[in-house]
C-alpha cells in the first residue's frame, strides 16, 4: 500500500510530462490526488504494514502530517485548476509533473522508517519544488528566489545527511546489524548508542531539517520562496511541507531521547522555537506584502510546534494538533491571499483596499484565514495554543510561556492592522463587484470550515491519533 | 592497504586547498571532481570484510555520478552561459588559505572529542571528512560566483561521504543510489537554474528600455 501510494504520484507525474493536452494533465492531476487521498483514508483504516524490509511504514505522526499534505493537494489540485487559467502552458506543463513528484517525495518522508531513505526524502522535496517556485519566469525576483531556496535548503539537508551519518557512527558501538539507521532498531538499542555522537547528529540533524522547516534563524530563503511561488504552490509548501522537514527533526529527537539525551534535544527545541516566533513576530508587524507576511507567519508556527515538542507532554499533544490547524488555516490563507493578488495585481498591504467589497467571498475568507491563524477561539489554533500555554505553566516554564504570550500578542496586532486595512475601505475607482468562481473559493472554504470545526470538536479518531502522535513525538 | 588509504585521505584535504587557493572555475571543476574519485577509490581500501561486489558498484556509482556527469553538466553551464572562468572570491585567496589552515586544526580538535567506535579505517578518516565539510562551507560562504557556491557545495557532499565511508559496507544499496541520484538531480538544477540565472543578466539592459513602453 505504502510503496503505491509513492509511485502512484511518480507515474501520474511521468504521465503529465507526455501528456498533450492542458486538461489531460489537469485531469491526471486530479485523478492521481483523489486516489492518493483514498488510499490514504484506507490507511486510517487499515494500518498498512511494513514494507521494504521494515524501511517504509507509517506510525501515527507520519500518518497525520501524510493526511495533511494529501487533502491539501488535492484542494491545491482543485484551486490550481482556476487560478492558473491564464498561465503559460509550458510552464503548466512542468508544473503538473513536478507538483505530482512532490506529492511522491512528501508521501516518501512522512513514511520512510530508514533515517538515510527520509534524507532522500526531504532531498527530493526541494528538487521537485524548486521548479514550482521558479513560476513566474519573467521576474528576476523569482529567479533570486529560487537560488536561495535551492543552494540554502541544499547546504541544510547536507548537513542533515551528516548528522544522518553521525547517528549511523554512534550505532556502530554495539553488534552490527543487517541494515543500520532503521528507526526501529536505533529506538530499541536506545542507551547503548554513543551520547556524543548523538547529540552531534541531533545538532546537525535539527541544523539541517531545521532550515528546510524555516525555524530562525535558518530562516533565511523561507519568506522569499513562499512570497515570490504562485499561490498553490505557496500553500503546499508552508501548510505540508514544513510539516514534513518537521517529522525529519522528529526522528531526530525520537532517537536522541531513546539514547537517555532526550533532555539535550528538547532544550534545543524549546530554544529555537521560541527565537522563530519571536523573529516571525517582529517581521511581521510593519510588513508590507501581503504574502511574505503570511511565510513570516509560518516561520512563527513553526516555531511553535518546535517548543511544544521542546516541552512534551501535554504541549506535545498540543503541537501535534497545531500541526493541523496551522496547515488548515495557512492553506486558506495563501489560497485568499492568491485570490487577492490575482485580483489586484500587486502583493502590497498598502495597494489593496475594500477586498470584502470587490471579492466578498475571498475578503470573508481572508478574514477568517487571519482569525484562525492568530488564535482567536472558536478557532482550532485557539485550542492548540492554549493547550501548549496550559503545559508550559503546568510545568513550571512561567517564562517560556510568557514570552509565547507576549509573541503571539505582537503577532495578533501586526497581522490585524494589515488584513484589517485590506478587507475594509473602498476598493481603487472603475473597479465593480467580481464575480468569484467557485473553484477559487471552495476550497478554502472548505479549510476554513475544517479549522472552525476542529476549534469546536475534536472527532474520536484523530484524537486518539494526535494522543499516540504526542506520545511518540514528546513522552 | 592502510598506508595507501592515509595517502589518499591526505591527498583528499590537499584538494580541499587547491580549490581554496584557485581562481580559475574550470580548474575548479576539475579538482572538486579529483576529489571525487579520490574518494570513490576509498571504500575498496577500506572494507571489513571480504565481499567486494557493494563496494565496487558504489566507487562505480560515484565515478558516473561525480566525476563524469557532474563535471560535464558544469562545463556545460560554462560554455552555454559563457560564464567568465575567474572565480570573484569575497574573501581573498590568500585569507582563505590561512582560514583553511584553521579549519583543519578545527577539525583534529572535533575529532579527538569524539571517539571513534571500535577501531577506525584511519586515524585521517575523521579530520579529513571534518576539513573537506568546513572548508566546502567556506568555498560557499567565500565565493559570490553561482557556479563556485556549487562547487562549494560539491565539496561538502564529498566530505560527507568521507563520514559515509566508516559503515559504508552496512548502508542499504537503495539508500546510497538515492543519495547519488539526488545529488546528480541537484546539481542537474542547478544547472538549469545557472543558465537561467546568465540568461537574465543578458536580457537586463533590453529588460530596462521595454519596461518605460508599457506604462
Amino acid at each position: 500500500m505504502i510503496s503505491f501510494l509513492v509511485l502512484l504520484p511518480v507515474a501520474a507525474g511521468l504521465a503529465a510530462l507526455a501528456a498533450g493536452s492542458r486538461l489531460r494533465r489537469d485531469a491526471l492531476s486530479l485523478v492521481a490526488a483523489a486516489l492518493h487521498l483514498l488510499g490514504v483514508v484506507r490507511c486510517w483504516v487499515h494500518p498498512p504494514s511494513g514494507e521494504l524490509g521494515g524501511m517504509l511504514g507509517l506510525d501515527a505522526p507520519g500518518l497525520l502530517f501524510l493526511t495533511i499534505a494529501s487533502v491539501l493537494f488535492l484542494l491545491t489540485a482543485v484551486y490550481g485548476g482556476g487560478y492558473f487559467a491564464r498561465a503559460d502552458p509550458r510552464a503548466l506543463r512542468i508544473y503538473a509533473a513536478c507538483s505530482l513528484f512532490f506529492l511522491a517525495s512528501m508521501t516518501l518522508v512522512c513514511s520512510s522508517r530508514h533515517l538515510g531513505l527520509l534524507w532522500v526524502g526531504i532531498e527530493a522535496t526541494t528538487l521537485a519544488t524548486a521548479p514550482l517556485v521558479y513560476f513566474h519566469r519573467s521576474d528576476p525576483r523569482v529567479l533570486e528566489a529560487t537560488w536561495k531556496y535551492l543552494v540554502l535548503c541544499s547546504v541544510g539537508i547536507a548537513v542533515a545527511l551528516l548528522g544522518t551519518f553521525f547517528v549511523a557512527i554512534a550505532a556502530a558501538y554495539g553488534p552490527p546489524e543487517p541494515t543500520p539507521l532503521l528507526l526501529e532498531s536505533l529506538l530499541a538499542r536506545g542507551p547503548t548508542l554513543s551520547a556524543p555522537w548523538i547529540k552531534g547528529g541531533f545538532l546537525l540533524l535539527l541544523v539541517g531539517y531545521g532550515t528546510k522547516m524555516g525555524l530562525a534563524p535558518l530562516h533565511t530563503w523561507l519568506p522569499d520562496a513562499h512570497s515570490e511561488a504562485p499561490a498553490p504552490v505557496s500553500a503546499l509548501l508552508s501548510g505540508a511541507l514544513l510539516n514534513c522537514a518537521f517529522l525529519g527533526v522528529l526522528r531526530g529527537a525520537q532517537v536522541c531521547a531513546a539514547a537517555g539525551a532526550g533532555g539535550f534535544a528538547r532544550e534545543l527545541l524549546v530554544l529555537l522555537g521560541l527565537v522563530s516566533v519571536g523573529i516571525g513576530a517582529a517581521c511581521i508587524v510593519g510588513q508590507n506584502d501581503l504574502k511574505r507576511m503570511l511565510a513570516y507567519s509560518s516561520v512563527e508556527h513553526m516555531g511553535i510546534l518546535a517548543l511544544g515538542v521542546g516541552l512534551g507532554g501535554g504541549a506535545a499533544y498540543g503541537a501535534m494538533l497545531h500541526g493541523l490547524n496551522h496547515s488548515l488555516a495557512k492553506g486558506l490563507l495563501f489560497f485568499a491571499a492568491g485570490n487577492v493578488v490575482l485580483s489586484y495585481r500587486t502583493r502590497s498591504i498598502d495597494a489593496v483596499r475594500g477586498v470584502l467589497r470587490r471579492l466578498p467571498a475571498s475578503g470573508v475568507l481572508l478574514l477568517a484565514g487571519f482569525l484562525a491563524i492568530t488564535g482567536l477561539p472558536p478557532f482550532g489554533v485557539f485550542l492548540s495554543e492554549l493547550t501548549i500555554l496550559n503545559a508550559a505553566f503546568a510545568q513550571g516554564r512561567g517564562v517560556v510561556a510568557l514570552l509565547l504570550l507576549a509573541f503571539l500578542s505582537i503577532v495578533f496586532i501586526g497581522m490585524a492592522k494589515g488584513i484589517l486595512g485590506l478587507v475594509q475601505g473602498a476598493p481603487p475607482e472603475g473597479t465593480p463587484r467580481e464575480r468569484e468562481s467557485p473553484v477559487a473559493v471552495g476550497p478554502p472554504a472548505l479549510l476554513a470550515t475544517a479549522a472552525l470545526a476542529l476549534g469546536v470538536f475534536v472527532p474520536g479518531f484523530l484524537d486518539r491519533l494526535l494522543e499516540q502522535a504526542a506520545r511518540i513525538a514528546g513522552g | 592497504m592502510r598506508s595507501l588509504l592515509d595517502a589518499l585521505l591526505v591527498l583528499a584535504v590537499l584538494f580541499d586547498f587547491l580549490l581554496l587557493g584557485i581562481g580559475d572555475l574550470g580548474a575548479s571543476i576539475r579538482i572538486s571532481a579529483m576529489q571525487a574519485a579520490t574518494l570513490a577509490a576509498l571504500p575498496l581500501l577500506a572494507r571489513e570484510d571480504g565481499s567486494l561486489g557493494h563496494p565496487i558498484l558504489l566507487f562505480l556509482g560515484v565515478l558516473a555520478v561525480k566525476v563524469v556527469l557532474i563535471p560535464r553538466l558544469l562545463f556545460r553551464a560554462i560554455r552555454d552561459a559563457s560564464i567568465r572562468r575567474e572565480m570573484e572570491p569575497l574573501i581573498g585567496y590568500g585569507l582563505s588559505l590561512v582560514l583553511g589552515g584553521g579549519l583543519v586544526l578545527v577539525s583534529f580538535a572535533l575529532a579527538a572529542r569524539l571517539p571513534f567506535p571500535g577501531p577506525p579505517p584511519s586515524d585521517l578518516l575523521v579530520p579529513a571528512a571534518f576539513s573537506t565539510v568546513l572548508i566546502g562551507l567556506l568555498l560557499l560562504v567565500g565565493r559570490a560566483k553561482a557556479l563556485a557556491q556549487v562547487i562549494g557545495w560539491l565539496v561538502v557532499e564529498n566530505g560527507i561521504f568521507l563520514f559515509g565511508l566508516a559503515f559504508v559496507h552496512r548502508t542499504p544499496m537503495l539508500v546510497e543510489m538515492g543519495i547519488l541520484l539526488d545529488v546528480f538531480a541537484a546539481v542537474f538544477v542547478m544547472g538549469i537554474m545557472l543558465h537561467h540565472i546568465h540568461r537574465e543578466f543578458d536580457r537586463l539592459d533590453t529588460r530596462n528600455l521595454t519596461a518605460l513602453r508599457d506604462r
